[in-house]
């Protein structure tokens, strides 16, 4: 279903005018009130008035996420606090955190955005949503949240883990639309046979699916073990939240981005110039209707393409293939964003660990597992198995406390992390997606 | 009173005990009490060595974490209740024994145990004045 007939399937000229119109004023608010932008625009002797058309907008420089982390926590805002009604941050509070702010008005925005995409996705005002996004800083929780309740659906703000009791309720309140990541729903189906529940009992008519790159594979996998119709959603909390970009029920090829919210580019990332339409590089995002956090050219480190074809399910909105792989060293555990960095400043921070380690990320059945190898020094060497084990113990919570992901510690004889030209291989990643 | 013990971190995995002994039998060095305590990721060999210095210095050029504990080597009575007299007389003392393992020399009559003890010297003293036999460092590297 298009819940929003008008912008949804605008004809593009019109859309484009749109856009154009608040890419301007959006231009005109970070030139005023941010002064990083007001900065970034005099150094590159840009002044709001130039941009007066949508091809103008690649003279303005990039936003990169180290742009964020300099100004964290507020200092991206566009307005005063006194009109910030939420704010959300990225995992980690070692590394380098980002926070993100919302004004009422962005949360609505939000809700309807997120309204658009649950219909995409096969979702109406009468369907009962399971929803098993993390609940918290994480944008997925809260984001599908107010998206269900905008469209006038039932929502079980049911969050992540303890699934068994995921399976009771589902059974019990008979939810017919599941929102999670693929990798938990793939582990839910294993938990629910286990319990002698088949999912081909249940109601479930859809589910949609993010937070993490999943593949075809995957998806075929999901639609054949929950008898559901499975789409694919895309959004990031420096841009939004979830909601970004949705998958049609009726093509389920490539995700419809907001356009009247967002503008996409893709770009090489080397060169940084823009690529044709249809050719992979990094994603780049402005937002055109945010308040509180707006951002011009963001990088997002998505490796992409865009698809401007027009779409059998009768939306205009210009489609993203798959997320196929990030430019960076980020990492994707069940959901949650970890960069190598931010495990090594988390075992720095511990005298005892020398800065030799490795993260080793596998798929065991369904689930990520994040194993972190760490060489055994002399400075934490014991001879007593107590003390070691105390430590490995040590090293998980801490990680788990400032990234809240669970990883598995093993201690390693020295050098058994492979040194290449004198630098260590941080990631070895053998998932298979 | 006390003995040395050099301690190696090992990984669970096939032949790293091998590769300790290769190392060992390069270096000219005799194992003279060894224990090994494990997990299923990880273990701690501990060896008694007639040449702590050759030994250690052996392992680390070939890469291995090593450390030197301080232990006790004890005479045992070879008959029942031999050890238990002995784990009797730490325990009225309060005195915890984090591990220990067996020589494979004789003393004369007696086996040989190696106790790990947080409060070494008070142990010591305590045995000795039990009339135990507590064998000294240099001792215990060429019995």
């Amino acid at each position: 279903m298009i819940l929003d007939i008008g912008f949804e399937t605008m004809p593009r000229e019109d859309l484009e005018a749109i856009i154009l119109r608040r890419l301007k004023a959006t231009i005109n608010r970070v030139y005023a009130n941010v002064p990083f932008y007001r900065k970034k625009f005099e150094e590159n002797h840009i002044m709001p008035k130039d941009i007066k058309s949508l091809e103008d907008l690649k003279q303005i420089p990039f936003t990169t996420k180290a742009d964020l982390r300099d100004n964290y926590p507020f200092g991206m805002f566009a307005v005063p606090m006194d009109n910030v009604v939420r704010i959300h941050a990225s995992s980690g509070t070692t590394g380098q955190p980002t926070a993100v702010g919302y004004t009422a008005r962005d949360i609505n925005t939000w809700a309807e955005l997120m309204a658009r995409a649950l219909a995409a996705g096969g979702a109406t005002r009468g369907d009962i949503i399971h929803n098993a996004y993390g609940y918290g800083l994480f944008t997925g929780g809260l984001g599908v949240h107010y998206g269900a309740e905008k469209l006038g659906a039932s929502v079980i703000p049911v969050s992540g883990g303890n699934t068994k009791r995921q399976i009771i309720i589902m059974k019990d309140f008979g939810p017919t639309i599941l929102a999670a990541t693929p990798s938990y729903t793939l582990h839910l189906a294993e938990v629910a046979e286990e319990m002698g529940v088949s999912f081909h009992d249940l109601k479930f008519k859809f589910g949609i699916f993010g937070a993490e790159p999943w593949s075809e594979n995957m998806r075929q996998e999901i639609e054949h073990k929950l008898n559901i119709t499975a789409v694919d959603i895309y959004g990031l909390s420096e841009i939004m939240g979830p909601g970004v970009a949705i998958e049609c029920h009726e093509a389920k090829k490539g995700l419809h981005i907001f356009e009247d919210h967002f503008i996409p580019e893709i770009i090489d990332p080397e060169t940084e110039e823009v690529l044709p339409y249809g050719e992979t590089g990094e994603l780049v995002f402005t937002t055109i209707t945010k308040e509180a956090f707006p951002v011009i050219r963001y990088r997002t480190r998505d490796i992409t393409s865009l698809n401007p074809e027009p779409c059998i399910c009768g939306r205009t909105h210009i489609r993203m293939n798959r997320v196929t792989g990030r430019t960076d060293d980020m990492l994707i555990i069940r959901g949650v964003n970890v960069f190598p960095s931010q495990i090594e400043s988390v075992l720095m921070e511990m005298d005892e660990v020398e800065p030799y380690y490795q993260l080793v990320v596998d798929r065991e059945g369904n689930l990520d597992t994040l194993t972190v190898l760490v060489e055994v020094g002399e400075r934490l060497f014991s001879d007593e198995v107590k003390v070691l084990q105390n430590m490995e113990r040590k090293i998980s919570n801490n990680i788990k406390e400032y990234l809240g992901v669970s990883a598995k510690v093993k201690l390693v004889e020295p050098k058994v992390i492979a040194r290449s030209q004198g630098k260590a291989v941080r990631v070895i990643d053998n998932r298979k997606i | 009173m006390r003995a040395e013990q050099i301690s190696v971190f090992l990984e669970n995995k096939a032949g790293r005990l091998a590769e300790v002994a290769a190392i060992l039998t390069e270096a000219d060095v005799n194992i003279r009490a060894l224990a090994l305590a494990d997990t299923s990721d990880f273990g701690v060999l501990r060896l008694i060595v007639n040449d702590n210095q050759k030994a250690i210095q052996a392992l680390k050029n070939r890469g291995f974490t090593v450390s030197k504990t301080d232990v006790v080597a004890v005479e045992v009575e070879d008959r029942p209740g031999g050890l238990n007299r002995i784990l009797d007389i730490l325990h009225q003392a309060g005195i915890n024994v984090e591990y220990m393992y067996a020589f494979v020399q004789h003393s004369g009559k007696n086996a040989v145990m190696i106790f790990k003890i947080d409060a070494i010297d008070e142990a010591i003293k305590l045995l000795q004045k039990n009339n135990v036999t507590v064998i000294e460092g240099s001792k215990v590297y060429t019995m």
